[in-house]
């Protein structure tokens, strides 16, 4: 197994004026290829600060992030979007789909900025719509479509450009229990049939236990860092 | 690629907001319509000028006889008997500038036809006259080279004195004595209305000179010659030909005075000319203004929409968008908005024009360089006035953008 994501000794420190607030205290952390990582902490954990690092969206203070063997912590804006695009797929609580706009083109919407011809991008978006089970929503605006729905088309817009990773802030924030089983079942299934790795950010107990790893952040740096050995799995229907 | 799917983005984006891109382009419509129909409005009112002072005589030089000095007195030019019909005839033969040129004899005559009488000024001209002043004929003929040779008893008569001697009748044909010789009415002259110092031009009647020269007043010299230069700007060319032509047929020696001087009314021409052209430039600026409040307008929408589509530009970016792209997308945006401004700016600018001259009848002249200009312009104002706005869209933390509400 390679290691997907590999940081060391990763500090990050907020100016407020004066006062300086330590959000990441040295992290050390390896997630090798095809893991479920679930991280969990309260907020101020420190653990949004850290997806945020992990996610190219935000430079660390000190310290290393190794992504895929190569250090990317301290590129430049315009290398970490081409990094966004091609290798991280972001999955977010409010599911930031571009409103008024097809579920199918908002999963065509990384490939926009890759280069893709408009055939493969419509057969490739197609194609990610049918694995996440929206094969037949693919013209419905989000707004025509359930929570649960437009958190489907946000992961397959996550997963369009074929990532090494995906990145997911509370994914089932906004859904009712059912239908985050669902998608945490969706995860699951993409975690074992495609060997996508995930980091999946959370704060309730029993969307973790969904996860084969568990992480807990307390004030800037990691406290509990076990495999889950009795993972939860959701029954598809 | 990249450039394409861009303008497809903007385009989209216009598209799902089609009122307000309405709303924006309003400011460059209007601006653009404006400074179109101003500067058709300009532009006419220059060429009605040009044309009415053409008609006046810009390019026309008088020359008249030099002063006669008689001990130490001088009487003023148009005194002497310098000038032949000669002088005119060589000026039109040897001089390129000249296009046209007429010896001219007046005289206050009293005319007669049938029982009325009129007092009207007697004018003895060649067929260039016509040329000369722009005066065309409403019907009949004007004098020609034959009316010369033979010194004719024929006339050429204005509407004031057909007026006063046929009223309503058609004139052609009929005779008219003037001192008691008859003369053959062979064209009216269309109406020319006053001069700037009140003078009815339509009162006169036109004879050959020869017939002036020889049957009226019994005389061999002429009183003036009126010439056309081929163009204003040949004037002064024209003018300085003139002098060297003359001097040299009337033997005038080195070091001696002119025994004629050469006038021109181009100071009126080019006055008329400078107001009218401060006149464009005012409606152009008044316009060129209008455009600019249109430019800010857009970049008032632009800032609004930056703000308001801050969580889509962090969604962009998240998925891989750079800055270039957000700044590209958004520029497109703006100068997509303008350009189709500019372009239905163009057009109204065009149609309230037309209906200008249409309805009310003024002289409008839409000319294809503002056209361009215009539309260039309002390109350039959507590119100046979006920069801002697409550079703080580009600029944009992704993190933050994402959590804006």
């Amino acid at each position: 197994m390679s290691e997907v994501i590999h940081v060391e000794n990763l500090f990050k420190t907020y100016r407020m004026g004066d006062v300086e607030v330590p959000a990441l205290r040295g992290i050390n952390l390896t997630v090798e290829r095809g893991e479920f990582v679930a991280v969990m902490g309260a907020s101020g954990s420190g653990k949004s600060t850290f997806m945020n690092i992990l996610g190219c969206l935000d430079h660390p203070t000190s310290g290393k992030y190794f992504l895929e063997g190569e250090e990317v912590g301290s590129l430049s804006r315009n290398e970490w979007a081409h990094l966004r695009n091609k290798r991280i797929g972001f999955v977010f609580q409010g599911f930031n789909l571009l409103a008024r706009t097809s579920a199918l083109e908002n999963v065509e919407l990384p490939m926009m900025y890759n280069g893709y011809a408009g055939k493969q991008r419509h057969e490739r978006a197609m194609e990610v719509l049918a694995l996440v089970g929206l094969g037949n929503r693919v013209d419905h605006l989000p707004n025509q479509l359930s929570g649960g729905q437009q958190q489907r088309v946000a992961i397959a817009r996550a997963l369009v450009n074929k990532p090494s990773l995906i990145l997911a802030d509370e994914p089932t924030g906004n859904l009712d229990s059912a239908t985050g089983g669902e998608i945490m079942g969706l995860f699951q299934r993409l975690n074992t049939d495609q060997g996508i790795t995930i980091i999946l950010v959370t704060h309730e107990r029993d969307i973790a236990e969904y996860a084969k790893r568990q992480i807990v952040f307390r004030d800037g740096g990691v406290i509990s860092d076990k495999s889950n050995n009795q993972v939860l799995v959701h029954l598809e229907s | 690629m990249r450039w394409l799917m861009t303008f497809r983005i903007a385009l989209r984006a216009l598209a799902r907001n089609k009122l307000r891109a309405f709303l924006t382009m309003l400011g460059i419509i209007i601006g653009v319509g404006a400074v179109i129909a101003m500067v058709a409005i300009g532009e006419g009112a220059k060429a009605t000028i040009r044309s009415q002072i053409s008609a006046l005589g810009t390019n026309v030089l008088v020359i008249l006889p030099g002063s006669n000095v008689q001990g130490g007195v001088r009487a003023g030019s148009g005194n002497r008997y310098t000038l032949l019909d000669s002088d005119a005839r060589a000026m039109t033969r040897e001089l390129r500038s000249v296009a046209y040129a007429s010896p001219v004899l007046r005289r206050q005559e009293q005319v007669i036809a049938g029982n009325l009488n009129w007092g009207t000024l007697a004018q003895g001209v060649a067929p260039e006259f016509e040329q000369i002043r722009d005066w065309q004929i409403e019907s009949g003929r004007f004098l020609h080279e034959g009316d010369m040779d033979s010194a004719a008893k024929v006339t050429v008569i204005g509407q004031t004195v057909a007026r006063q001697l046929f009223g309503n009748d058609d004139p052609i044909d009929s005779v008219i004595r003037i001192r008691n010789i008859p003369f053959r009415v062979v064209g009216l002259l269309v109406g020319k209305g006053q001069t700037g110092h009140g003078q009815d031009q339509d009162d006169t009647v036109m004879v050959p000179y020869t017939t002036m020269q020889k049957r009226l007043m019994r005389i061999t010299y002429v009183q003036s010659i009126v010439v056309r230069a081929i163009s204003a700007e040949k004037v002064p060319e024209a003018q300085e030909q003139i002098t060297l032509l003359l001097r040299q047929r009337h033997r005038i020696a080195e070091g001696r005075e002119d025994d004629f001087t050469v006038r021109n009314l181009s100071d009126i021409a080019e006055a008329a000319q400078s107001t009218a052209r401060v006149m464009a430039v005012l409606l152009g600026s008044v316009a060129g203004i209008s455009l600019l409040v249109g430019g800010i307008g857009i970049m008032n929408i632009m800032l609004v929409s930056v703000t308001e589509r801050t969580r889509e530009i962090g969604i962009r970016m998240a998925v891989g968008a750079r800055g270039r792209d957000i700044m590209l997308q958004f520029l497109v945006d703006a100068v997509v908005m303008a350009a189709t401004g500019g372009g239905i700016g163009i057009l109204l600018g065009i149609g309230s024009s037309e209906v200008l001259k249409l309805w009310a009848n003024w002289p409008t002249l839409v000319s294809p360089s503002i056209v361009a200009v215009a539309f260039l312009f309002s390109g350039a104002v959507g590119v100046f006035f979006g920069f801002y706005p697409a550079k703080k869209a580009a600029t944009l933390d992704p993190i933050e953008a994402l959590r804006y509400e």
